[in-house]
């Protein structure tokens, strides 16, 4: 089937109800998208389709070859990607980073959408998880980055 | 596979058998500066203050350049650790592991400061098994909060000595005494006739020179040292370019998924479908492991497909450490309860017990605290591949090479110099990567490599890794207190009930295994009479490190306690310790730098933003640093919301403000997780949590703002990674408890009813 990441199309041989993450970091390899959890729940495979920020390990796939697909590759090449890339090391975000490919395409998803969005906003529009806690931080840049908008 | 991963007193870091692990950075950190000729209590601020004293280093016998590769000391042989290159740039090998906890950073920051160079040229990767890099009295660990205090010495003299040969080498080249050299960011300069040679042209000349003996270390006019320098993989990490052990592949390599007996101790049975599995997509191979089943595939996707597709029968086997098929964390919490065993002494001053007898008030109560997984988001891996000379290579999350190599060793029966450790940069840790027999996925991979003869990764699911996750302790304390006719402590007793991972992996015997009692020891107060002791029992189940240790909870324990009795003996909590502290300045300046922080001490109930709220307050002594934290709680459907939480920590001295203020809001938001949320529950000899679905941990919208004050006392440098996170528990439960007149003896607060008093 046809997969068209980071507007590349590729023709893959993989099955239907393979997930996305796997055919992102296998089959392309493109590690920058991680493996945590593998239920949806804890966002660190976060990438966008059709610019919404989706769960890569819970979508097969199957029915796909038509969408447009973005990876933590490719985020500086959009703007807001590039903005959000920028807040994120003015703020020292990162810690071990694992979460952080998640957390950053689900920012630039939502500001997209809402470039006001606040850290109660994004509270309830994000639930990407970080075990190293680095959500103040990530209010931090996210507030530096609306205070711009 | 059953015997690998467990010490054997051949191993070569037998000072870490009996002690904690956490003091030995601490005892380093005292030999150096002893070794030093500096007094033992050296601070930032003795080398930053006076004029005109001289701090010489003994860097290790005078050695030229051959003999340091052989058999140098640890911390002495500068080509072990430094790397100067002809484009000028530095690569520096860290005997410590980057996990997010900015250790990379700080190693590069104290090298480039005596190096004198700037930190942009300095690139800095782990250092590979090896004894030089065994900097902690002998042996080497990323844990115990003990990178920074333990190796800033040896970091700091190793950049004197390189500059000092860069400087040497620039003599000889220009034809000028070594004495009028001065170096510039980079470059060895000669003032007097304008001329200036840069590193990368004299690294050459330099490395064939002699290591000198004796270095002199700065002693003001700091670059780095104490700056706020940016953590060196912020740009990675913001765009999915940096590499974690999920991450690292090898040629030729088969990728490995498994299933794990759901209670530790069964073994798989022939699976009916096998033929049918191997058949599948992309598999290579399906293997029975002593607990569990593996496929190897050539994709990692594809063997997961197969391993879950394949039909197995669990049966008794064997295991070290079988876990009951009866076992529940519910009875193991009565059973500690009820245990009435010798209580090992652990601390004592005074005459505890008989005081108590005496008394006229005594308060008594119960705490505990359940088992937890770390969670580190990075589930754990690892590449095991054999070399067409049997030598190994392990290629895997770890915070201890050596012990991970040592155990190889003892797995294979290979050499150990035959054993090369790979480690990537951590995707979290929190404790969980050092060698926990069966609960690290490299045997699995070295059995899988030496069956297909290929190279194997083994990657665990979430599941997989609930299942045989090391997890922390459960905690259990019983205390007894008594009051004087003022209401204050006069004395103290408690049992730590249980069994601590420095017991479990280190052989320490109880009343010596400090994971298992600290917080409960090492408190600061004035009470004249006091008793702490361990009564061992054995949890069947696979424990470990976890943030902050035996300190996670038992801090939690003690504080909650020591409200207790303020309450008993009409007692304001901050007036209680203040008193109790009294003859501490150190602690005394703590706990106005807390209360400063917070606008000053508040317990309430108060009114704000709509909520009732009130305040707590903990103090914590971990790994060598001084902490206390106040925590503003509400309550939000019944549940704890904490809405701010302000710490004051003393580490001694501070190498990079901005990585403090990062680990402590971290550990705070841990600390807050586990107090709030986190629980392992077994019933029936399995854990009922697979995943983050049945196992929650904090989320954004639970987390608070927290508010951070660096004290610099000019004690003994402290730990970091680790130490924020020991007083929230404590604070928190403060807070809830002047909120609602609810005591929360166990965590998580999630299963107490604050609204039955409040």
């Amino acid at each position: 089937m046809k997969l068209t990441v980071n507007g590349e199309t590729r023709d893959l041989d993989i099955e239907p109800d393979t997930p996305l993450l796997w055919a992102i970091r296998e089959e392309l390899e493109l590690q920058g998208t991680k493996y945590g959890c593998g239920i949806g729940m804890c966002g660190a495979c976060t990438v966008m389709i059709d610019g919404v920020a989706t769960r890569s390990c819970v979508t097969p796939v199957d029915g796909l070859e038509s969408a447009e697909i973005t990876t933590i590759e490719a985020i500086e090449t959009d703007p807001v990607g590039a903005r959000v890339v920028e807040a994120w090391v003015k703020h020292e975000v990162a810690q071990c980073g694992y979460c952080q490919s998640g957390q950053v395409m689900a920012t630039v998803a939502m500001l997209r959408e809402n470039p006001r969005a606040t850290a109660e906003d994004a509270a309830y529009a994000i639930s990407n998880l970080c075990r190293c806690g680095t959500y103040n931080a990530i209010d931090a840049a996210l507030a530096d980055l609306t205070s711009k908008a | 596979m059953h015997d690998h991963a467990r010490p054997t007193p051949d191993t070569p870091f037998p000072a870490a058998r009996t002690s904690d692990l956490s003091r030995l950075a601490a005892a380093e950190t005292a030999r150096i500066e002893a070794a030093a000729g500096a007094p033992v209590k050296l601070s930032r601020r003795l080398f930053m203050g006076a004029a005109g004293l001289t701090l010489a280093v003994a860097l290790a016998p005078r050695a030229s350049r051959a003999q340091d590769a052989a058999g140098a000391a640890p911390g002495a042989s500068l080509s072990a650790f430094l790397d100067i290159r002809p484009d000028g740039t530095v690569e520096l090998r860290s005997p410590f592991v980057e996990g997010g906890q900015g250790i990379h950073t700080a190693m590069a920051q104290l090298v480039a400061e005596e190096l004198d160079l700037d930190i942009a040229a300095m690139e800095v990767v782990t250092a590979p098994a090896g004894t030089d890099y065994q900097i902690l009295g002998g042996m080497r660990m990323t844990g115990g909060s003990s990178s920074v205090r333990g190796g800033h010495m040896t970091m700091r003299r190793l950049g004197a000595a390189a500059r000092s040969m860069l400087i040497d080498a620039a003599a000889e080249k220009l034809g000028v005494p070594a004495g009028e050299l001065t170096t510039r960011p980079g470059e060895v300069a000669h003032e007097a006739s304008g001329r200036a040679l840069p590193y990368g042209e004299l690294a050459g000349a330099a490395s064939l020179g002699e290591v000198p003996a004796d270095v002199t270390l700065k002693q003001d006019g700091f670059r780095y040292i104490g700056a706020r320098v940016p953590r060196m993989d912020l740009r990675d990490k913001s765009t999915g370019k940096a590499r974690y052990g999920i991450d690292s592949t090898v040629p030729d390599m088969l990728h490995a998924a498994v299933r794990h007996a759901p209670r530790r101790g069964m073994a798989p049975e022939a699976p009916a479908n096998q033929a049918e599995v191997e058949a599948m997509r992309g598999v290579h191979s399906v293997h029975l492991l002593p607990d569990a089943v593996a496929v190897c595939a050539e994709r990692w996707y594809l063997a997961r497909r197969a391993v879950e597709a394949l039909e197995i029968s669990w049966t008794e086997g064997e295991a070290e450490r079988p876990m009951p098929a009866d076992f529940s964390s519910a009875a193991f919490r009565q059973a500690l309860d009820a245990a009435d065993g010798e209580s090992a002494e652990a601390e004592a001053k005074g005459d505890a017990l008989g005081a108590l007898a005496g008394a006229g008030t005594v308060i008594e109560a119960t705490y505990t605290a359940p088992m937890l997984v770390h969670g580190q988001l990075e589930p754990p891996s690892a590449i095991a591949s054999f070399d067409a000379d049997g030598g190994l290579e392990l290629n895997m999350p770890n915070q201890a090479p050596e012990m991970f190599q040592a155990a190889a060793a003892a797995m294979t029966g290979l050499a150990p110099e035959k054993i090369t450790v790979v480690s990537p940069g951590l995707g979290g840790f929190f404790g969980r990567h050092f060698p926990y027999a069966d609960s690290n996925p490299w045997p699995q991979a070295v059995t899988l490599a030496r069956a297909t003869g290929r190279p194997v990764k083994v990657l665990w699911t979430r599941e997989e890794e609930f299942l045989r996750d090391a997890m922390r302790p459960v905690g259990h304390a019983k205390f007894r207190a008594a009051l004087d006719a003022d209401g204050m402590p006069v004395a103290l007793a408690a049992d730590l009930v249980g069994e601590g991972p420095t017991g479990r992996w280190w052989g320490a015997p109880p009343g010596k295994d400090g994971s298992a009692v600290e917080g409960v020891t090492g408190k600061p107060y004035a009470i004249p009479n006091v008793r702490v002791g361990q009564r061992f029992v054995a949890n069947p189940a696979a424990i470990g490190y976890w943030r902050s240790v035996g300190h996670s909870m038992h801090d939690y324990f003690y504080e909650s306690f020591l409200d207790e009795l303020a309450l008993a003996g009409g007692k304001d909590p901050m007036a209680l310790r203040r008193a109790l502290l009294a003859d501490n300045p150190r602690l005394i300046a703590l706990l106005d730098a807390v209360e400063t922080l917070s606008g000053g001490w508040r317990p309430g109930p108060y009114e704000m933003e709509g909520t009732t709220r009130a305040r707590g307050l903990a103090m914590a002594s971990p790994f060598g640093s001084e902490v206390a934290t106040i925590a503003e709680v509400s309550l939000d459907a019944g549940q704890v919301r904490a809405h701010r939480i302000w710490v004051a920590i003393d580490p001694g001295s501070a190498v990079n403000p901005s990585t403090i203020e990062a680990q402590v809001r971290g550990a705070v938001a841990l600390g807050l997780s586990q107090t709030l949320l986190e629980e392992v529950v077994y019933e029936g000899g399995e854990p009922l949590a697979r995943n983050f679905d049945m196992y929650q941990i904090l989320s954004r919208d639970m987390m608070p703002a927290v508010e951070v004050a660096i004290v610099e006392s000019g004690a003994p440098m402290g730990g970091i990674g680790e130490p924020g996170l020991p007083g929230v528990g404590g604070a928190v439960a403060n807070a809830a408890a002047t909120l609602t007149g609810v005591r929360a003896r166990a965590t998580p607060l999630i299963n107490v009813d604050f609204t039955s008093q409040g």
